[in-house]
Order: C-alpha cells, then sequence, then structure tokens
C-alpha cells in the first residue's frame, strides 16, 4: 500500500511553500515536490518582494528572512535613444518602522521559505520532478515522479509549478501556453563592492532603489526594463513578450546589452563583474489567460496560474496570496468534512475574485491589447516627451511661449488632434 | 557473516561553481553562494553504498559543521545511508585540518562505542580546503591503517577482516591488502552515483539527524579544536588575475596535417624561448654531423 498525504504540493516556489504552510499549520499531512536541488536553485526574478502577503504568513519575516535592501526610492524612466525623462519617488521615511518593499535574491529567499514550511511539518524532496497526475476517473488522486517506485497518493494537489506548468498542459487543465501570453526576461545580476552602490545611488544601509523603465530600448516591443539594488549587486534586465521578440527578430541579449549601454545607465552599471546571466519566462497574459483554477482534486497557485500583475510587476506577492487562498480553501473543505470535488473546490476562485488578486487583474485586463495595437505609445510618446523636455530646458533666447508651441505644434505633428484625442481615452481605458 | 559497520565522514562546501572572490581583500565571499556536498565525499558515499548492496552491514554518515550542514547528511540519507549524526558546535569554529580530524576522530569513536567500527571512508579531498589532509589525520589518530586515492574495492572478507584496495598513483595502481578496521580516501570518478527512489527520499526526509555539540563528541580539551586547535597561518591571500590569453584558431590544409604540425610548433616556439633556443641549436648539431658524415 502507498503511503498517502492530504496534499502534495508540487514546486516550492512562493506560491508552492505558502500553499505547503498554510496546509501544515492547519495540521495537514503535506508532501512538497521540488525539481530543482533546494528550493530557489531555479527561480529567477529581479526581485521584489512585497511585504504584505508574506506578512500574513510570517508576521516576523524581517528579523529572518534574507532580505537585500528596503525600496526607498523608486523611479520611472521614459527612454529616448540617448535621454530620458522620469519621476522619482524618494521616501527615506520608509526605511522606518517596517518597509513594505524589499530587493531580495530569490535563490535564497525561496529556500528560506520552504525552510519555513519545512519547520511547520512539510516533507519537502528536492530534485524529484513529477510527470503526471495520476487519476481515478476525473478525479486526481495523486502524483507519480521520475523516481523508482515514484508513484505518490493524496485528497488534493496543488499545483505551484511555475510558468511553464508542463503538469497543467499534460493533464489539459490549461492550453499550451501562447508567445503573446508570456513575457521572455533577461537578466544579468552584476557584483559591486557595497560603497560603490551606497555612492551611486545614494543609499546606505539597507536603503535600496529601484528603477523601472519603458520607452524606445524595447523598439517599439511591449515591455519594460529594470535596474534594482541589491546588498552587493545590481540586477539589471528587460522583458518583452515573446511574440514580439518573434516579430522583430531581435535575440534578448541584444537588447539588453543595448539597455547597459544607454548613456542613462552605462555610469550606473560601470566596473560591475557579471555573475549570473539568466533568462525567464515570466505569464503577462493576465485576467484573460487564467485557465480553470480546480478541478476534482486539484488546484493551481502562482505563476502556474498566470497569476502576474504585469503593469505593477507584482508577481511572487500573488503567489504567496494565490497558495495560501488555495490551502485555506482545502483546509475549510476538510474541517467542513466536505469532498474535494471540482464543484466544493470552485470555493477558491471565488475567494480569488473578492481580493485584491483578481480585482487587480481584472483592471488591466486591456492593457497588453491596448500597447500592442498602438506601438506608437512605445516609440513616438517617450521621443516627443523627451524632446519636448529637452525644448524647454534648453535657453536659446527662444520666448517661453514660442517653445510651448513648438512642443505643441511637435505632437500634433506627430498624432494629430484626434490621434491624441483617442490615445488618451485608449490610454484612460486600459489603466482605468 | 556479519555486515561491515562503515562511517562515511562528509563536508558541506561552498558551491565552487557559484563562488566569489571579493576584488578587494580576495577572500570567498560565501554570502549567497549555494552550499553543497562535497562532491568527492558522493564517490566515498557510493563505495560505501555498494559494498552495503553486496555485504549488508550499515552506513553512518558523519560531518561536522554549522546547523545548515544537515542539508549535506540529509542527501547522504536519501541516497541509502542509514544514520547521519552532525557534530556541530561554536566551539569548533575556525578549525583547520588538524582541529577537524581531532573532532572526528573523536566522534568516531563515540560511534564505535555503540558498534565496533569497520571501515572509514572519505572523499580524496574537498574542493574548499582542496588539502586532504583530514582523512590521513583521522587514520593517525584513530590507529587505523590508511588507503587514499582508492579507485576499486574488489576484495572485502569480513571472517577474515582483510581488504584489498586498488591504490592509485601517479605511477600506476597499487594493489593493496589491509587489515580491518582501516580508513579509505576515495578517488573522484570512480563509480556512478544512484539515483534515490522516491520511498527513500520520503524516508530521508523524515528521519531524524542526531546533532552533538563539543560534549557528545566526546570532547574535553577546549585546545585542540577551534581557533586554538589551529595551528595554521595563512600568510597571505590572493585572487589570481585573470588570464586574457584567448585561443586561437590556426588554418591549415585538410590533406597537409603536417602543415597545422609545422604551424603549431612555430606557435609554441614563439612563446617558450628557452625550447627555440633549444631547438635551434639542435638543429646546428643536427647539421654539424650530416657535414661530418
Amino acid at each position: 500500500m502507498k503511503e498517502r498525504f492530504d496534499a502534495i504540493v508540487v514546486g516550492a516556489g512562493p506560491a508552492g511553500s505558502a500553499a505547503a504552510l498554510t496546509l501544515a499549520r492547519g495540521g495537514r499531512k503535506v508532501l512538497q515536490i521540488e525539481r530543482g536541488e533546494y528550493p530557489g536553485s531555479k527561480n529567477v526574478q529581479g526581485a521584489i518582494l512585497y511585504a504584505d502577503s508574506l506578512q500574513k504568513l510570517i508576521p516576523n519575516f524581517r528579523d529572518e528572512a534574507p532580505l537585500e535592501r528596503h525600496l526607498i526610492e523608486q523611479r520611472l524612466w521614459i527612454l529616448d535613444d540617448r535621454s530620458y525623462l522620469g519621476s522619482t519617488f524618494r521616501s527615506p521615511a520608509a526605511s522606518e518602522a517596517e518597509p513594505d518593499r524589499y530587493t531580495i535574491l530569490r535563490a535564497q529567499f525561496d529556500k528560506w521559505f520552504a525552510k519555513k514550511a519545512e519547520e511547520a511539518g512539510v516533507l519537502l524532496i528536492c530534485e524529484t520532478t513529477v510527470l503526471d497526475l495520476l487519476r481515478e476517473g476525473k478525479r486526481v488522486v495523486g502524483v507519480r515522479t521520475d523516481r523508482e517506485d515514484g508513484e505518490v497518493y493524496a485528497d488534493v494537489v496543488i499545483l505551484a509549478d511555475g510558468v511553464n506548468s508542463v503538469l497543467a498542459r499534460k493533464a489539459g487543465i490549461r492550453p499550451e501556453l501562447g508567445a503573446g501570453e508570456v513575457a521572455l526576461a533577461v537578466k544579468e545580476v552584476l557584483f559591486y563592492p557595497q560603497e560603490t552602490l551606497e555612492d551611486r545611488f545614494g543609499i546606505q544601509g539597507e536603503e535600496g532603489v529601484a528603477i523601472e523603465m519603458v520607452g524606445k530600448i524595447t523598439r517599439g516591443m511591449v515591455g519594460t526594463a529594470f535596474l534594482y539594488t541589491n546588498k552587493e549587486s545590481l540586477a539589471v534586465g528587460i522583458g518583452c513578450l515573446l511574440s514580439d521578440f518573434r516579430r522583430e527578430k531581435i535575440p534578448p541579449y541584444v537588447l539588453l546589452e543595448r539597455l547597459k549601454e544607454h548613456p542613462a545607465l552605462r555610469p550606473l552599471l560601470r566596473d560591475g563583474e557579471m555573475k549570473e546571466y539568466t533568462a525567464h519566462l515570466i505569464p503577462e497574459g493576465g485576467y484573460r489567460s487564467i485557465p480553470k483554477l480546480s478541478g476534482d482534486g486539484w488546484l493551481i497557485v502562482g505563476d502556474a496560474g498566470m497569476f502576474v500583475n504585469s503593469v505593477h510587476r507584482e508577481g511572487s506577492n500573488l503567489a504567496m496570496e494565490t497558495g495560501r487562498i488555495a490551502a485555506e480553501t482545502v483546509l475549510e473543505l476538510k474541517e467542513a468534512g466536505a469532498p474535494l470535488t471540482e464543484s466544493n473546490l470552485r470555493l477558491y476562485r471565488r475567494r480569488l475574485e473578492s481580493s485584491f488578486v483578481m480585482k487587480d487583474l481584472r483592471k488591466y485586463r486591456h492593457v497588453h491589447e491596448v500597447l500592442e495595437n498602438n506601438r506608437h505609445f512605445l516609440t513616438t510618446y517617450p521621443e516627443l516627451v523627451n524632446r519636448a523636455a529637452e525644448t524647454l530646458l534648453r535657453v536659446d533666447g527662444v520666448d517661453k511661449r514660442a517653445k510651448e508651441r513648438e512642443i505643441a505644434r511637435s505632437f500634433r505633428k506627430r498624432r494629430s488632434y484626434r490621434g491624441l484625442l483617442s490615445d488618451a481615452v485608449k490610454l484612460w481605458r486600459a489603466f482605468r | 557473516m556479519r555486515g561491515p559497520n562503515i562511517v562515511v565522514c562528509v563536508k558541506q562546501v561552498p558551491d565552487s561553481a557559484q563562488i566569489r572572490v571579493h576584488p578587494v581583500t580576495g577572500t570567498i565571499m560565501r554570502q549567497g553562494v549555494p552550499a553543497v556536498l562535497n562532491p568527492y565525499d558522493l564517490f566515498a558515499l557510493e563505495e560505501a553504498l555498494r559494498i552495503k548492496d553486496r555485504l549488508g552491514g550499515r552506513i553512518v554518515a558523519l560531518c561536522m559543521g554549522p546547523p545548515q550542514a544537515e542539508a549535506a547528511l540529509r542527501k547522504a540519507l536519501s541516497l541509502g545511508v542509514d544514520d547521519a549524526v552532525l557534530v556541530s558546535d561554536r566551539a569548533f569554529a575556525g578549525s583547520d585540518t588538524l582541529a577537524t580530524s581531532f573532532a572526528l576522530a573523536n566522534a568516531i569513536r563515540r560511534l564505535s562505542e555503540e558498534k565496533p567500527i569497520d571501515l572509514v571512508f572519505t572523499g580524496k579531498q574537498t574542493i574548499d580546503g582542496d588539502t586532504g589532509q583530514v582523512g590521513p589525520g583521522v587514520a593517525k589518530r584513530l590507529g587505523m591503517h590508511l588507503l587514499s586515492y582508492v579507485c576499486r574495492i574488489p576484495i572485502l572478507d569480513m571472517d577474515s577482516g582483510t581488504i584489498v584496495a586498488h591504490r592509485w598513483t601517479e605511477r600506476g595502481v597499487q594493489v593493496l591488502t589491509s587489515r580491518l578496521p582501516c580508513l579509505i580516501t576515495v578517488l573522484e570518478g570512480t563509480s556512478q552515483g544512484r539515483f534515490a527512489s522516491l520511498p527513500e527520499m520520503i524516508r530521508a526526509a523524515r528521519q531524524p539527524i542526531r546533532v552533538w555539540d563539543r560534549k557528545a563528541a566526546g570532547i574535553e580539551d577546549l585546545t585542540k579544536i577551534g581557533l586554538k586547535g589551529s595551528p595554521t597561518v595563512v600568510g597571505k591571500v590572493f585572487a589570481p588575475s585573470r588570464r586574457s590569453e584567448r585561443a586561437e584558431c590556426i588554418e591549415w590544409e585538410p590533406d597537409h596535417p603536417e602543415t597545422a604540425v609545422a604551424l603549431l610548433w612555430e606557435k609554441v616556439l614563439a612563446r617558450q624561448p628557452e625550447w627555440a633556443a633549444m631547438a635551434s641549436a639542435d638543429a646546428r648539431k643536427d647539421g654539424e654531423e650530416a657535414r661530418s658524415e
């Protein structure tokens, strides 16, 4: 007789560990299976961690989690070819009391988070790949792994196996990912002595800076770039929709090299020693690409369920949130003695709909479509606003009113009155 | 016939593939570098497991290190080791190979009180220290025969208490017979590791690991462990400078390999002036000989 668990969680990223931790705390017997050598070994993320979702699970995480820096400054840059126009929000107040945004190294953070789940009683097994879901009729009753005697049974299987979720695809839970539903992001981690970073970014102690970049650097492709400060390194990366990469035939590394050479970034990145070069897919399809989220004996959480808010680059928090809510749903049903059937587990989706997870994703459900169909937002406007700033700031004997007229003319010339009006409406619709 | 009682010493080391050197101080920066089971120890484990496959018996994995080193023992358990002991105490911090071998020898003595030990295995060295001294140090302290750089163990006879081991040396393979108990340091590449089954993985994840502090490991003398027990002095630490040499492509005609040889030889001589001088001296001599004939 094979051993039986209350729940099997596939994957030990933030979603899987949040689910496993919650279930174990609820007194359930949980087996968590990770493909990598250790939790975090396969993860690639910028990465920014939002305190809120983690705090719900581990209130004192600030005392023990491996955090890099907490963000006191966030910049948004609109890049032209050589210049940028940007906004900066800096609030050192965030460094007092309890900061809510941190940079982290996922390889360390995931390991720590999984350890917390283990301490709560989760049985974690690494270097083991789940190949298939085991079914009895329609009902999922366990998983088959790549190890000898590799079948193991449980009342419920939680799929937290990431954006590619081979498992969900094989089981027919989710269709093959479309190239327009995922972004391909490439990232480098560059090493610097702590003092260099502090000088370059005007930070001290545990303070950190995040820079988000949009504009001509993506060459009209829907995407963004980023630069985050860690304790002794910078993470710099760029990601665009896979379908756009395919269309434009630009290799991602070329894009990253160009970003690093941009006059706005070059001085910040000078003399770095490259420690890591990684690439990963990010589910960016948003609300409309969210698959069926549960069925007889299974639930899907995190990236596997396409839970990423690409506009606010939130992902790991949605992963933890969905992991926790999925686990709570299971706990509640079990306590009520209700079987984990398709209809009972629909409660999970209802919970998500009433949480910020689905509300946010629904809010931005048109963004990609609007940008994809109006690429001038990514090319023409960055150019126009940068030139406008240039015109306005240059002192050359031309009076300011004339300068304003010149700027207005440049906008009209490129986009026309009607064009400008319709762009405004489109943007408002996309982000409202 | 009873199966042998085996101890395998393992160490958790920073993954050298991901290590970085501080550009100013030249020291290894461990922060953020994942720790792994010393790869050489995997061959020691596999050799022990093969003996257990053949003859039965029992294997204990022994590790000295900080509490996190438990992960290395967990890995050993998943491969089929029966028991795991972590010797962990702040007093061990800063131990060099002398202090480490003292501590491990004491722990093994303790283990032998539970049941006499027939064999101790270690990897040939660790990838962080690279000294290869701890295994021999333990053998000496325990008064065990030492068989180092072993690549094969064709015979282990528990009845007569003898073992035959092939020992790899620079001049060839020595075939040595030894009495038990003995300590064997295992060479890398001697075998292919195994892939544990799922039930074994689950068992390993569940099995408690015994953690011994200094006293439990039977160590009274504080001057023999940690920094105090470590006479090693680090004179200087430096990071080797980056080599800017690049590979070079040499074009030659496929039908005339001798052109490639000639070109290569020219390149070699260009880099090795002494050889060039010797080669031209030889050429002169050859020429003189040819003339005298």
